[in-house]
């Protein structure tokens, strides 16, 4: 978009335009640059960008490509035959509840992410005003998003344990439960939703909290004269001013939650009914060597990501997303 | 008045409350941590003191019999070059795009832009294929080129950058006879210092942190990186809570050190980095 600016003070690489030099301006190039310089003008962008797109191409879009193409196959993954069989993996997708039972699992994660965002705005909100211990608030409610997903695993797998944390300070409030949090598929689901809470909180904080103070501060001081309260301030200041970074919050979540791994391979590795779509499709491809299914529930996967992606940008045109 | 100081009340409840959610599940670890196998048997509770704060056996124990060693080691090459790499190429990236205009330059922008809407675990399956043809599988390389490759916040955070500095330096760098390469070290990367910070930041906590890929793709054990490492407690303690709490404390405390140490800036690179 700025390029037109950058376009007419630098256009040399096209040779003639700049035939005629401006009066009073001795000529710094000559008018039509030899022929090798201007076929190695016309390749320096692309001796820049050389490395940088055989990586992507190759690590991004090849795969992606043979992906789909593996998906109409009975692949293995190892043996150097392999079957075209049309679209069955995607016959046996649709038709056996248990390949596709696993996305319920993402409706937890799911309700867990709207709890996430509700509470991150809640915070963001107060801490952006005066409060007292403010940084301390700001860096205890940040620092789970930091933290090596292994180690929240283990910390709570522990929390959960019987007569584990939280047990024991049930305990203190005299609740006693004998009943192990993981042992059932809704208490292990919950409570691994609740982890993924903990865990990815701040990071939406953080993102509300610097959109908020983007906001210019006047606002407030106006509205405030105007008798406008707090909850005034919220719903006609703070929430139009955000609604970008909201979106794109909204937007990671449903696809955080669709490709839910880490938290329910580590703790549980998907026992208990806490298999999600992308721990059964490294299952089956890593494990089972169905790499033909595997890659008929990416495609599936990604589609769905892609969808509900391109829905949000149609729904919020506004956004700030370009990388021109 | 009074309506105002119950407001005010509840708000610190509230924060106080959101306190202990987060640190007390990490306070019962770094407890259980310091406690001998003996005080865990003896079945107190998770919430009880340890009898002596200086045991620092079960750390010794992590670190040793959990190879913690060769894995920081290992993630520490693996942190370098991949920051390495992303800041040079997302850089060179960000200057090809901005400064030239070229034929397929609109191609080439999209192509980036349709990257950023893939999430990474979803292509696994076949990038895995590649990954192996290249017999890039169980080494280091392996993780280096995919972190490296795909990154596109950071080639977003830099054009971002390279937009700001004027273009009239380069012209007066060029009309000195200065080569586009010329232009892209001695002036534009080294202007590019706060963009660099925040993307060796936000990149460096993303590949200390990242699972997956290293679970994928460095399954044997002298490749263990921190987390892999780590999760291997699960099998050899999977009893010893003394252990694998210590093992979790000594892959959590480097990044707290970084968090209180560049507290502001960290801030500042999510901020940028995941608006995009």
């Amino acid at each position: 978009m700025a390029d037109l600016a950058h376009q007419t003070t630098r256009a040399p690489g096209r040779g003639g335009a700049r035939k005629g030099t401006r009066p009073g301006r001795p000529a710094p190039v000559p008018a039509r640059p030899p022929r090798r310089a201007r076929l190695l003008r016309g390749l320096t962008p692309w001796l820049f960008l050389l490395a940088p797109l055989a990586l992507l191409i190759t690590f991004t879009y090849v795969p992606i490509v043979n992906m789909v193409g593996y998906s109409f196959t009975d692949w293995d993954g190892v043996s150097p035959e392999l079957r075209y069989t049309g679209g069955e993996n995607y016959r046996e997708l649709a038709t056996r509840p248990d390949l596709f039972e696993v996305f319920f699992v993402s409706g937890y994660y799911l309700a867990a992410s709207a709890v996430q965002i509700v509470a991150a705005l809640y915070f963001a909100t107060i801490l952006s005003f005066n409060v007292r211990f403010r940084n301390f608030f700001k860096g205890v409610l940040f620092f789970p998003y930091l933290i090596n997903g292994v180690a929240i695993g283990f910390v709570f797998l522990y929390f959960f344990q019987d007569g584990g944390t939280l047990d024991s300070v049930l305990a203190l409030f005299g609740v006693h439960t004998d009943h192990a949090w993981l042992g059932t598929p809704v208490s292990a689901n919950t409570s691994l939703a609740g982890v993924s809470v903990w865990r990815y909180l701040g990071l939406n904080f953080v993102l509300f909290l610097g959109a908020i103070q983007s906001i210019p501060g006047e606002l407030y001081e106006a509205s405030e004269l105007d008798g406008a309260n707090r909850w005034h301030q919220f719903r006609h200041i703070i929430a139009p001013g955000i609604k970008p970074v909201l979106t794109l919050t909204v937007i990671l979540s449903v696809s955080g939650s669709l490709a839910a791994f880490e938290i329910p391979y580590i703790m549980t590795g998907g026992a208990t009914g806490t298999e999600t779509f992308v721990i059964q499709t490294v299952k089956l491809a890593f494990q089972f060597n169905k790499t033909g299914l595997a890659s008929a529930c990416a495609v599936v996967l990604l589609l769905i990501v892609l969808a509900v992606t391109w829905i949000q940008r149609r729904l919020v045109p506004d956004d700030r997303v370009d990388l021109t | 008045m009074t309506r105002r100081a119950l407001a005010r009340t509840l708000v610190y409840l509230s924060l106080i409350l959101a306190t202990l959610v987060v640190l007390l599940p990490l306070t019962v670890v770094l407890l259980t941590s310091l406690k001998t196998d003996d005080e865990l048997a003896r079945g107190d509770q998770a919430l009880s003191l340890p009898d002596d704060f200086l045991n620092v056996h079960n750390y010794v124990t992590a670190f040793q019999d959990g190879h913690m060693l060769s894995a920081f080691g290992n993630t520490a090459v693996i942190l370098l070059f991949s920051i390495a790499g992303t800041v040079l190429i997302g850089s060179m990236t960000a200057y090809a795009i901005d400064r030239f205009t070229f034929r397929l330059r609109k191609l080439v922008v999209a192509l980036f832009l349709l990257a950023a809407l893939v999430p990474g675990v979803t292509t696994q399956v076949a990038t895995f294929q590649i990954v192996n043809g290249f017999g890039m599988f169980d080494t280091l390389w392996a993780p280096i080129a995919l972190y490296m490759g795909t990154d596109i916040v950071s080639i977003y955070i830099f054009l971002q950058f390279v937009r700001s500095i004027p273009v009239s330096l380069d012209e007066s760098a060029r009309l000195d006879g200065a080569n586009a390469f010329t232009i892209y070290r001695r002036i534009i990367f080294p202007l590019l210092k706060p963009a660099i910070a925040t993307v060796v930041i936000v990149k460096g906590i993303t590949v200390y942190n990242d699972f997956y890929i290293p679970f994928l793709y460095l399954p044997s054990q002298d490749h263990g990186v921190i987390s892999t490492s780590l999760f291997r407690f699960k099998g050899p303690f999977s009893a010893h809570w003394e252990t694998i709490s210590a093992g979790a404390i000594l892959v959590i405390l480097p990044t707290l050190i970084i968090f209180l140490a560049l507290q502001k800036f960290i801030y500042n690179g999510f901020t940028r980095g995941a608006t995009r």
